[in-house]
């Protein structure tokens, strides 16, 4: 059983984020991130693969550090909205069994103009990547199943 | 000193724990955290290279000093996303 995370808003700041057990709904993030006086919304949403080089993958898990996740993705959100002058950020990644082709991550943020959100969306995912207490367990079609610990 | 450290992922299986209690001789560093975790359960050792541990939620250097009654955990390299 993988322990969720409840949205936490922090303060006055604009930042949503959580960990989720289920299939993620993109309209509560899209709720959050609009106002009306944004002018650009952005998106990245990190999907399931088959295929990794030669081998196929039949679903992937994940597991978090929940806590310690939580607490490292507000950290990150509220750096982003510092650095890229944003109005919002939603951040929400799923746990769990995620079949392949749905949603794992799922990351909107808004400002007044597009290049703060265009650009905060690739620094969010390298630092998610390296440093947010996230694994995920790729099982094969073969039935085997590994741990991904890039080195 | 006693030190609990909670596992993840493939430490975790390695292991087949959730946490360890580990005896670390002072001085009582994340490094020496470490070590103790290596020589209680061998076979984390190819894994523990690349780990690293979080004192109370936040990645810590390895000269730092853990006191009695912080939350550890060993966090093998990630992969959310």
């Amino acid at each position: 059983m993988t322990p969720e995370s409840n949205p936490i808003l922090i303060g006055s700041q604009r930042v949503r984020v959580e960990l989720i057990d289920r299939p993620i709904d993109r309209r509560p993030l899209s709720d959050f991130i609009r106002d009306p006086d944004t002018g650009a919304q952005a998106w990245f949403e990190g999907v399931t693969r088959r295929m990794t080089g030669s081998q196929q993958t039949d679903r992937l898990e994940y597991e978090a550090f929940t806590p310690m996740a939580t607490r490292q993705l507000q950290e990150l959100a509220a750096q982003a909205m510092d650095a890229f002058s944003l109005t919002a950020v939603a951040i929400t990644h799923r746990l769990g069994v995620v079949p392949i082709g749905e949603a794992s991550i799922l990351i909107g943020c808004s400002a007044a103009h597009r290049k703060g959100p265009l650009a905060a969306l690739p620094w969010l995912m390298d630092q998610i990547k390296a440093d947010v207490a996230i694994w995920k367990r790729e099982h094969f079609a073969g039935g085997q199943s590994q741990w991904v610990h890039p080195q | 000193m006693n030190c609990q450290v909670l596992l993840f992922a493939a430490a975790r299986d390695l292991a087949n724990s959730e946490r360890i209690d580990v005896e670390v001789p002072p001085p009582v560093t994340a490094a020496a955290v470490l070590d103790g975790l290596g020589r209680q359960v061998p076979r984390l050792l190819p894994l523990l290279p690349a780990c690293r541990l979080a004192v109370d939620q936040a990645f810590v250097p390895a000269d730092f000093p853990v006191s009695a009654g912080s939350e550890l955990a060993l966090i093998p390299p990630v992969s959310g996303g």
